[in-house]
Formats: C-alpha cells, structure tokens, sequence
C-alpha cells in the first residue's frame, strides 16, 4: 500500500490504552501489596507486566503497521517529533532530580553536618561531633559500615569508550539508511545494540565488584544511595534504549524505513544520545570527582 | 482482535464515522480517542472529585466548628487535611484544566483533534485507576496518608501500608500529566490552521502552551522526590537520613522545586480562561495582548527561582532567605501586568454581567486578595510569624478556591452552551454564583484572622480564642458546599433540554470555536480553515473567507 492518507490521520478506537492502565495498575498495585508484604502481590506484579508487554507489542505494533501502510503523512511525523522530544526532556529532568539530590550532598548537606558554615556551626558539633563532612560517606552513623569506592579508571572509562562509540556507531546506521545502504544500515545498528550490551554486561560486574567486594551498597549511606540510584536508573535506561535499536533492527531486516522516511529510527537514536549525555554527566560527577 | 483487525476497522471508520456522531453504547467512552469525548471525562471525573475533596474538606470544617474533640480522631483528622489537598490538586483542579484543553484547543486553532488521540486516551484513563489506588489507602491498616500533601520525610514514611501505594499513585498520576501536557504542547506547535501564527493564538491557548511545558519539567521531579521516598523507606537508602549523610530538608528542596511550578500549572490556566471571558461580555478585544503572553511566559520562568519561599524556616543561610524573597516578590510585577490588563479591558466596555462574567470579575478581585497575601508571606521577616498557620491556608485558598475553581467554573458557564447545545438557566446561575461567593468568603476570610493570631493550621482542636471565627468558617463552608450541588442540577439540566444556543451563543464571543455549531459537532476542522486576523482585535482569529 502506498497511497498516502489524505489529511491528519486520527484513529478512530482504541483498546491498547485501557489495557495499559490495567496492566500498570496490576504492576504498581502489585509492587505496593509486596512492599506490605502480601504473598500473593508477585502472581498480580507478574500479570500486570504480562498484560503491560501485550500493550507495548500490540500498540507499537498497530502504528508500524499504520506508518508501513501510509497511513501518516508529514504532518503526523512531526507530532511523533515533537512528542519524543519532551518524552526525553521530562527524561532528563527526572534525573535532574536525582543529581540535584547528589550535588544537594556535596555541596550542602555532608559539609554542614560537619559543621561547616554558618548552617553547620551550630547543628554539626552539636548532633554529630567529631564528624567530618567529606565525601564520599556513608554519614555520621556510618550507615552499612566502611566501604570503597569505584575508581573512574578502570570499568567507569571503559564503559564510557563504549557508549561513546556507540554513540557513533548509531550515526553511522544513520547515514547509511539516509543513502539508503541497506546492509550497513543493519551491520551498524548491531554494533550499537551489542556495545550497549556489552556496557551492561561491565556494569553488572562493576555492580557485583562494589557488592561482593567493596562493601558498596545501595545502603551505603548518601554515597551508596546516589550512586547506584544514578547508575541503577541510567543502566535501566541503557537497557529501554537497547530494546528501541534492537526493534530498530529488526525493522530495518524486514526493509521496513526509507532514506526520506524513518522517524522511529531517529526516535531511538535520540533516545540513545541522551542515554549518552546522562552518562557523561555520571563519569564526571560520580565516578571522576 | 488480532492487531490486522484492528487496524482494518481503523481504517474503515474513517471512511465511515468521519461525517457522523460517536459510536453507541458505553464502551465508546472507554476506547474514544475524540478530544471532546476525553474532554468530557476529565471534566466529569474532576466534578465527582471536587465533591469526594470537599466531603473531606466539610469533615475537617465540621471538626473545627467548636473547639475540643467531636468528631474525628486526631489521626483521621490528619488523613482528611492530606488526601483533601491530594484530591483536590491532582484530582480535581488539575484535570478539569486537561478538560478544557482537550475540548477548546483543538477548536480554538482550528485542528482536527489533539495531535496524538491514543496516547490522549491513555491521559485520562490512568487517573481513575491512580485514585483507586489512593483512595484504597482509607480502607487499609494505618488508613490513609496523613503526613500532608507534601509528603515530607521522615513523618510521611511512617504512615503503615498506605506509603507505597500513595507513592504509585503519585506516579501514575505524574504519567498521566506528562503524556497529556505532551499532547498538548505538540497539538499547539504542530496543529495550527494555515495563517494561526502564535501570535494569533487565544490566550487561553497560550496560557496551556505554556502550563504545559511547566508540567513537562515539574511532573518529573516530583517522581524522582517519591522515588527517593521510596527507597528510603523500602530499599535502605539515606536520602534524607541524617545519620547516614543525606538530609530531610533535601526532600523539602526538591518537593518544592516541583510544588512551586504546581502553583502556577494550576494557575495559568485560569488566567487563560478569564482572559477569554473578560473581552467578550466587555465587548472589547483583550488589553495588552502581547504583554499577556510575556507576562505569562516570565511568571513560568519566575517559577522555577523562588521555591524555597516555602521553607523560610526550615533552616538557610541568610543568603538563599534573600534571594528566594526577592525573586518572590518579583512575580507581583507580571501578574500585576496581568491584573491591570483585565481591568482595561473591562475599563469603557459596554459590559454585561451573565453568569460567566460574574464570576470571572469574582475571580479578578479574589485572586488578588489572594495574591496580596502571598506578597506578604514572601517576607522573610513575617513569614516567621505566618509559616504554618491559617494564614497560610487563606491565602493558597484564595489563590485555588476563589482563583483556579472560580475560573474553572466560569468557563464551565461560559461553553457549556457550545458543548451541550443549549443555554443554561441564567436566574439558577447568579444564584449560584452569589451564594458560591459570599459563602466562600465567609468561609476564607477569616481564616487570616485566625492565622494572624497564631492559629497553626492541620490540628484537629484549637485554644479557646479562635473559637468565635472558626465557627464562621465553618458555616461559611456549608453554604459554599451544598451551593455546589446547584451546579450539578444545572449542569444537567442544561444538557438535557433548554434554550437552543445560537452559534455565537454571546453577542460580544469572538474566536474561531464560536463559528462552530452549538453543540459543537462530533468531528470538527477535518479541513483546516484558514485565519485571518482582525486587525483591530488581536488575539481573536477569524476564518478568511
Ligand atoms: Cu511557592
């Protein structure tokens, strides 16, 4: 089919957003009954995200199938444009919140304890005496007991090579789909898929490293909790974004984009690049100082 | 239905629903991506939770008649005063704005429907399901959440089951949020009739362009401060655990980073609507078009700068109390602009007062009441003294009841007869209107007495010297609950039967949805018409012809 739909293209039913919130309800309802301790919230938990796959799959699935068939004419592109990138702006201001949180700690917080400033000079001797405000810390009570950290050289810079190759790679595909070279186009995309996996198979070891040998834990006081909420959260994202190439691939098999017409390609590798920045931002910030 | 199926009716009922009503029966509700349908629901889900919200809220005033212990327990009492700001923020006044914008933007600049229908559909049916999870909390041990709405560590983390599930809840609210301001800001850039530059746009347009993006950014962060709650209670991290180096005021800066913007999403909505109202019963064009816009886009940008004006006493240094206070006070200067620009409006306009006007002029007067008071508690110096008392809590219902709601349901009055297709009564209107308004101030404004005096707002019992006005409020919060049930009578009254509404319905409305049929048809601008500006009167686009 190639005629093109005359018009904004509106969809007229739909049943993927109603399975959506059933499926999220089960899934966040469900996490909630566990964290009380209920015995059966794992079987809710486990068919909320059942019911949540079959919305993914089902609903991208329809609008594939919809943009394969014509369906979307340029106007539509730009709205799934737009669309994305405030998805990836309130992205990047949920982990604001997060290094808002780490820096918060540094600059503010851990120093006052330890009796510095004006703030500091008369809350820090008096609760915590003797405690100096330097980080990285687990806090005045030592909370998880003493722990080491993770250099920046080592795992860290190797990870940060991948991504950015990867980061470059992505381009590549890109380019090649633009002068519509096929099989670099997919050769390409699978480098970017398998470095991502490859970073998170490193940082799966750098994770059991910190657990097993560091005694670095997410219950290592404000030092643990920043770190493995920013790299835990950034390494979930490194896996969504992973997933986006590898459907990418899989399409780009099938022939599906053409040199003039691929947005959702574009979508995840944008999607990847702020996976990047994000990271960046973690080397210098948790890892280097 | 496999996915082909599904497709293929897709592509069927263009063919053949695109001239014709919504399809039969219940489940048109359930799966409609029409912008006025999900309009519909987010407007009819706020009504039922602005009386869920308010039953809480006659709760707590029933408590506070007299002084002592009568009805609720202490704890109740604090369940109440927490789930009331819940609802009535993310329940009630938040998707009653998503209402409007579904329903009037893609009218107001001549689109089909909003620009993304599934992910709209998705918008709201997230939120019943938030709220069962919220509500459920009542019904567990521990009850509900009773540490405020603003969720501070540690008190909010021992509050038994119910953490979690507000937790999610939250969540999922903020999902809902984020898709639909989404949908919004790409239907506004995107979706535009040839010739509406933005500069042509209607404020209210605008104003939700730029409420938006507030969402986009604030929503966000909001989950993260809940996920780090989250942990901190579950999975043994120190975010806001002294010992263990994080710190509690942390929560407080992050919280209010989002809270300050909420202020503001749940405000500049209203302005848009009142901006509407006020030039079509002056019968002259809106004073200061631009400047409304730039006075809007400064205050979003403002908004961002001054959140720890609600955390004076917490602990900062000196330097940090100064500058959130200046930057503070400085968003008088563009909502001063904004408030000056409604009066000349109405300043030589033939006017006319229909229930609509009455109380958009409520709303300019009471909004500002409520303004002043937030000028006086961004002083530092005398928010020492105001922080935390019932000043307070006139103040912020100044701004939200006799501000947000009063526009809310000025808009309702004002396209009701757009949406329905007929007039509403008139007469049932002003009494509405003067019973709403007198009670609500009987009820509010002396609340400043009390907090002036020193009464300390979320306690259940009070000293004897505040008895005489807290039974005034009280009263006055009767009256302005049960004035609301004549709302819903005439809300459905109107759309059962009445007066036929002529397409312009107002002599003085301008705008493209007033070229529409009332009521306004299923499927409206599949071709896009193309604008024209009256020259004279900017910011009311005409169809070219
Ligand atoms: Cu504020």
């Amino acid at each position: 089919m190639s005629a093109t739909h005359p018009g904004y293209y509106i969809p007229h039913d739909t049943r993927w957003p109603i399975m959506g919130s059933i499926g999220l309800f089960a899934l966040l309802g469900g996490f909630a009954m566990l964290l009380n301790g209920s015995s059966s919230a794992p079987v809710v938990m486990i068919i909320g995200t059942l019911i949540l796959v079959v919305m993914i799959i089902g609903w991208f699935g329809t609008v594939i199938k919809e943009s394969e068939s014509g369906f979307y004419n340029d106007q539509v592109d730009i709205s799934f444009r737009h669309g994305m990138i405030w998805f990836i702006f309130s992205e990047v201001l949920f982990f604001a919140a997060f290094f808002g949180a780490l820096f918060y700690a540094r600059i503010y917080s851990v120093p006052w304890l330890g009796g510095e400033g004006s703030v500091g000079a008369t809350t820090g001797p008096l609760l915590w005496p003797g405690f100096e405000g330097i980080w990285p810390t687990n806090g005045p009570a030592e909370i998880g007991g003493a722990f080491g950290t993770i250099p920046a050289v080592g795992i860290p810079l190797l990870n940060t090579i991948i991504l950015i190759t990867s980061g470059a790679t992505v381009t590549l595909a890109h380019w090649a789909l633009k002068k519509n070279q096929r099989k670099p186009l997919c050769w390409w995309l699978l480098a970017t898929v398998l470095l991502g996996l490859v970073f998170l198979y490193f940082q799966g070891v750098e994770f059991a490293h910190a657990y097993n040998d560091l005694n670095l834990t997410l219950e290592s006081g404000i030092y643990g909790s920043t770190f493995f909420m920013l790299t835990g959260f950034h390494g979930l994202h490194v896996t969504i974004g992973a997933i986006m190439l590898l459907v990418m691939l899989l399409r780009a098999m099938r022939g599906h984009f053409t040199p003039e017409r691929h947005f959702a390609f574009e979508a995840a590798a944008w999607y990847w690049h702020f996976v990047d920045v994000v990271w960046i931002g973690l080397f210098i910030f948790v890892y280097w100082f | 239905m496999s996915a082909n199926q599904a497709h293929a009716h897709a592509a069927d009922s263009i063919a053949e629903h695109d001239h014709h009503g919504p399809p039969p029966g219940l489940l048109r509700w359930v799966f409609t991506t029409n912008h006025k349908d999900i309009g519909t629901l987010y407007l009819w889900f706020a009504l039922i939770m602005f009386f869920v919200g308010g039953a809480l809220a006659l709760g707590i005033r029933a408590e506070l008649f007299k002084p002592g212990l009568q009805l609720l327990d202490p704890h109740l009492f604090n369940q109440f005063t927490t789930m009331h700001a819940l609802i009535m923020i993310f329940g009630a006044v938040m998707p009653a704005f998503v209402g409007f914008a579904n329903w009037l933007v893609p009218m107001m600049i001549g689109a089909p429907d909003m620009a993304l229908p599934r992910m709209n559909n998705w918008s709201f049916w997230i939120l019943p399901f938030a709220f069962t999870l919220l509500l459920a909390t009542f019904f567990m041990p521990g009850g509900a959440p009773a540490g405020g709405w603003t969720m501070y560590p540690p008190l909010v983390l021992q509050g038994g089951s119910n953490v979690a599930f507000l937790i999610f809840a939250v969540h999922m609210m903020g999902i809902s949020s984020i898709m639909g301001a989404i949908n919004v800001i790409v239907t506004i850039l995107n979706m535009r009739a040839p010739g509406m530059t933005l500069l042509r746009m209607p404020l209210f347009v605008w104003s939700w362009l730029i409420t938006a993006f507030l969402l986009i950014a604030a929503m966000p962060v909001l989950a993260g401060a809940v996920t780090m709650l989250l942990t901190d209670k579950f999975f043994g991290t120190s975010f806001f655990n002294a010992a263990g180096g994080g710190d509690p005021v942390m929560f407080q800066h992050i919280f209010w980073f989002f809270g300050h913007p909420e202020v503001y999403i749940m405000i500049l909505p209203a302005f848009g609507i009142i901006s509407q109202i006020i030039p079509t019963f002056s019968r002259k064009p809106l004073f200061g078009y631009e400047s409304m816009v730039y006075a809007t886009a400064s205050i979003a940008f403002i908004s961002f700068i001054v959140w720890a004006h609600h955390m004076f006493t917490v602990g900062m240094p000196l330097t940090g109390e100064l500058f959130f206070m200046y930057t503070t006070m400085l968003i008088a200067v563009p909502t001063g602009v904004k408030v000056f620009n409604w009066m000349a409006t109405m300043w030589r306009g033939s006017m006319t007062f229909e229930t609509p006007m009455l109380w958009a002029i409520a709303f300019v007067v009471l909004f500002t009441i409520g303004g002043f008071s937030g000028l006086m508690l961004a002083i530092t110096p005398v928010d020492f003294q105001y922080h935390d008392t019932y000043f307070v809590v006139a103040h912020f219902h100044y701004v939200l009841v006799t501000g947000a709601v009063f526009a809310i349901i000025a808009g309702a009055y004002y396209w009701l007869p757009k949406w329905t297709g007929h007039n509403y009564d008139e007469t049932l209107g002003k009494w509405h209107f003067w019973l709403s308004t007198i009670s609500v101030n009987v009820l509010f404004f002396p609340q400043h007495f009390l907090g002036l005096a020193g009464m300390p707002r979320r306690i259940p019992d009070y000293a004897l010297q505040f008895a005489d006005w807290n039974m005034v409020s009280s009263v006055g919060a009767f009256v302005f609950g049960f004035s609301q049930l004549l709302f819903v009578y005439i809300v459905v009254q109107t759309i059962r039967g009445g007066k036929k509404a002529t397409d312009q319905v107002w002599e003085g409305a301008e705008g493209l949805e007033w070229t529409l049929a009332s009521p306004a048809p299923y499927h409206t601008f599949e071709q896009p018409p193309s604008i024209k500006e009256d020259s004279a009167h900017p910011g009311t686009p005409l169809p070219a012809h």
